[in-house]
């Protein structure tokens, strides 16, 4: 019994060490600003939830032994192709329109895993190329900010549930995960993407339709892109070109911090989205501490190589 | 040569024989690039039989089986499944058709756990245990990471999964080479059972002992054809062996070595390399042995025996476990292969790939070792630089019009760049792994010819083969490596493929009348 609680934290240790630094970071958030509120949870949420859900679109690929360099940019499509649809719309058109550009990031994520598949060019290479044409034709769809949303769409962001303490962000969040990651996790498939991430002949040799993981995997990284796309849309209420593109790297900064081994198979969702958190949470820190922003980005490279190396020496202190 | 048939036949019914057998290739080929590696292999393996498939390295053994399991699609030739024709898209195909094989690196995905790695690919845990229980393992922790259980676990739990998928064919693919001496019992014995429910076996192996415990035929394979089909159990050892070679049984290797060159004796000199009690990891258990200056030293060895880690840890790739290595009399301590090099030792590694600069060109290629000689630290001396770049391109006849990219050369070409890299930096020791692996002959016989002068110079080489009759050709004394220790030791002159083999498979020297 006790040896099971011990191998059930150890194997959880990622999670649950993100989950004691956040709260330590909200402890201290709290403490030097004694005013903290409903309003800054729901700010929190607003700010880190399209960054989680960026970084579950990376995991979803990197578990599978990938890597999706155009997470940012399809973001970036998702959110100027919603807005613009949606300027409009009523709230059932709405969702209409957002199932339309779930589907399109599941198809453009497919296309990155077909083309990483059939052509064998490196993974980098395809998404690097494809990111840039993602990130043109959310140009062409959108010249500079505009478009919008109805507010009953907004609201699925921007408001709260039940209580004021509990923003819609989160519940947005929560059920994203639920819904797009669950199914996949307690099902084969899921043991199936981290085979193939984990020992691509090995898991070819016991059976694994490893070239459809791999598409499965990048399709399933698109489909949480637009998922991120369309909660920038709900969260700012407008579309903007640029906006996505950041999302790359701090994903996969959120991914490295959320114990996913960029070598694929090993970590879990929970991890990489308590990281978003920490990361968003961290400049907000920042500003009230009322430190000079420019230090904000050096101070965050600074916690990112920090913690992947302390997670590193953990692992490495546990093995006799 | 007649299929061999032998009374073990009675054991089976009329019909059994008269079904067609449960797995069968016939005239499978298959070529990567220029080099054939199955001409035309057929194979037939019976319902409650354990067939053996035999060959030399390099003989297409691995080939022929990842085609029959779905791992590589065949160029032409046929599969049958219970007499059907059957094509394996992927080893979950062949799973499907009931082939299943048990492969020498455990197909297990190891950051999945042992319960992960079973429902991945279907198998009910319950039989699995159950199989792990006549291995002694019946209380292992399916719930531990597949990459925290050791090889021999591994290999078992791989071989339970296997199993509990109930196959037609069970393949295993030199499953013993992992497993301590009382595993391979209790595994021998679950292969037995199975054989006597009617289910078949082809088992893959370098021990002719165990192949002539355990099965009831052998198909051997000699350069990519299959060259027979014998009984091993009474006396077959013998023409297994000979089929391997091409040689009839008794008759002896078909040239006679030429005479060597007689050694220099009486020398004071230490030898350049003297290894004594060298172990590391778990193949290389205790090797010794010497090579005097101007000697060359052939080493034959099966694959898996312990050669590479030998040769990691004379080049300075790997930190020996116990053990003393000396060069040129000294103890030496090699803690990286620039400490190696430094006391004269140089390696020619078996993988090209990882000797030179693919891109870029022959010159830079041969002169890089040389630049801790001219002048590390100032402009490099070019004219003396090209002097000993052109003298041994001159001596190897390397074939310099594709010299701006090393990758653009030939194997053989790319290989004696290696050489020459060496023979103009200077040594003392050269190790050779497999240098002739996929060169072709003329380049071959050149690269004989250059290791033998390079012994009558003075220097010493150490030199690996796969193939055996190389040892003959090119060397002065032989020695063969078995489970990690050097089993025998003989001059280069009684050094035929035959007795070489004999002792590379961990059996005793024949008796005299027949050598």
């Amino acid at each position: 019994m006790r040896e099971a609680l011990r191998r059930c934290l150890g194997r959880n240790a990622a999670p649950l060490g993100l989950a004691l630094l956040l709260a330590s970071f909200l402890g201290l958030t709290v403490a030097i600003h004694p005013q903290f509120g409903a309003y800054d949870v729901q700010s929190l949420a607003l700010g880190a939830l399209p960054l989680a859900l960026a970084a579950a679109a990376e995991t979803a690929v990197v578990l599978a032994g990938g890597i999706d360099l155009s997470v940012g940019p399809l973001i970036a499509v998702a959110n100027v192709l919603s807005a613009r649809l949606m300027v409009h719309a009523g709230f059932a058109g709405a969702l209409g329109i957002a199932a339309l550009v779930l589907a399109a990031g599941v198809l453009a994520g497919a296309l990155n895993g077909l083309l990483v598949v059939v052509s064998r060019v490196a993974d980098v290479v395809v998404t690097l190329a494809t990111g840039f044409i993602w990130g043109g034709v959310a140009l062409l769809i959108l010249e500079k900010p505009g478009g919008g949303a109805p507010d009953a769409f907004q609201n699925l962001a921007t408001g709260t549930f039940g209580t004021r303490w509990l923003p819609n962000a989160l519940v947005f969040l929560a059920l994203a995960l639920a819904l797009g990651w669950g199914p996949v996790r307690a099902s084969r498939l899921g043991l199936g993407l981290r085979a193939t991430g984990s020992d691509r002949v090995a898991a070819f040799r016991s059976g694994v339709a490893v070239a459809r993981m791999q598409v499965i995997s990048y399709a399933l990284g698109g489909l949480f892109s637009a998922v991120g796309g369309l909660a920038l849309t709900a969260s700012t209420g407008i579309g903007s070109p640029l906006a996505g593109l950041y999302y790359t790297l701090s994903a996969i900064a959120a991914i490295v911090v959320g114990g996913v081994s960029l070598s694929g198979g090993r970590g879990g969702m929970i991890g990489p989205v308590l990281a978003a958190f920490i990361l968003t949470l961290v400049p907000t820190d920042l500003i009230f501490l009322a430190i000079n922003p420019n230090y904000g980005q050096v101070i965050q490279g600074t916690l990112i190589v920090a913690l992947v190396m302390g997670g590193g020496l953990a692992t490495a202190l546990r093995r006799p | 040569m007649e299929p061999f048939e032998t009374g073990k036949e009675i054991l089976l019914t009329e019909s059994a024989v008269r079904a067609p057998p449960p797995l069968e290739a016939r005239a499978l080929a298959k070529r990567f690039g220029a080099v054939v590696a199955l001409g035309a292999a057929d194979l037939a393996v019976r319902a409650g039989e354990v067939h053996a498939l035999m060959g030399a390295n390099g003989a297409g053994k691995s080939t022929l089986v990842k085609m029959l399991t779905g791992a590589l699609r065949p160029d032409s030739g046929t599969i049958l499944i219970a007499g059907r024709p059957c094509s394996f898209a992927s080893p979950a195909a062949a799973r499907e058709a009931g082939v299943i094989s048990v492969y020498q690196d455990p197909a297990l995905v190891p950051d999945l756990t042992i319960a992960e790695n079973l429902r991945l690919s279907g198998v009910p845990a319950g039989v699995v245990r159950g199989w792990l229980e006549r291995f002694g393992f019946g209380a292992l922790d399916f719930a531990a990471f597949a990459r925290t259980l050791q090889l021999p676990t591994l290999r078992l739990v791989d071989l339970a999964r296997a199993l509990a998928s109930e196959p037609l064919v069970l393949v295993l693919d030199e499953i013993t080479a992992a497993l301590p001496a009382d595993l391979t019992r209790l595994v021998f014995d679950v292969v037995r059972e199975w054989r006597g429910r009617g289910r078949s076996v082809l088992f893959i192996s370098h021990r002719l002992a165990e192949v002539s415990m355990l099965c009831d035929r052998a198909t051997v394979l000699r350069d990519g054809v299959a060259v027979g089909v014998v009984a091993p159990a009474r006396g077959g050892e013998e023409e297994i062996v000979a089929l391997m070679l091409g040689t009839r049984p008794g008759a002896g290797a078909g040239a006679p070595a030429p005479a060597q060159a007689a050694r220099r004796t009486g020398r004071a000199e230490p030898p350049a390399l003297e290894v004594r009690g060298l172990r590391a990891g778990a193949l290389l258990a205790e090797v010794s042995l010497t090579v005097a200056p101007g000697e060359v030293l052939g080493l034959a060895a099966l694959e898996g025996q312990g050669q590479e880690m030998l040769f990691a840890c004379l080049a300075g790739l790997r930190r020996p476990e116990a053990g003393t290595i000396l060069a040129a009399g000294r103890a030496a301590r090699f803690r990286h292969p620039a400490d190696a090099i430094r006391a004269g030792v140089a390696l020619i590694p078996a993988d090209r790939l990882h000797a030179l600069l693919h891109q870029r060109s022959v010159r830079e290629n041969i002169a890089l070792p040389m630049h801790r000689r001219l002048g590390e630290w100032g402009p490099i001396a070019m004219r003396r630089e090209r002097a000993r770049v052109n003298e041994a391109v001159r001596r190897l006849e390397i074939d310099t019009r594709a010299e701006q990219e090393v990758r653009r050369l030939s194997g053989g070409n790319q290989q004696k760049v290696v050489i020459a890299r060496w023979l103009a930096a200077g040594f003392r020791v050269l190790l050779c792994f497999d240098p002739t692996r996929g060169i072709d002959i003329g380049t071959k016989r050149q690269i004989y010819a250059l290791i033998r002068a390079l012994g009558e110079t003075g220097a010493a080489v150490l030199m690996f083969t796969s193939e055996l009759s190389e040892i003959a050709l090119s060397c002065d004394r032989a020695v063969v490596l078995f489970g990690g220790r050097i089993v025998a030791e003989m001059p280069a002159a009684e050094a035929d493929e035959e007795r070489l083999l004999r002792a590379a498979h961990g059996l005793a020297a024949r008796p005299e009348q027949a050598a």
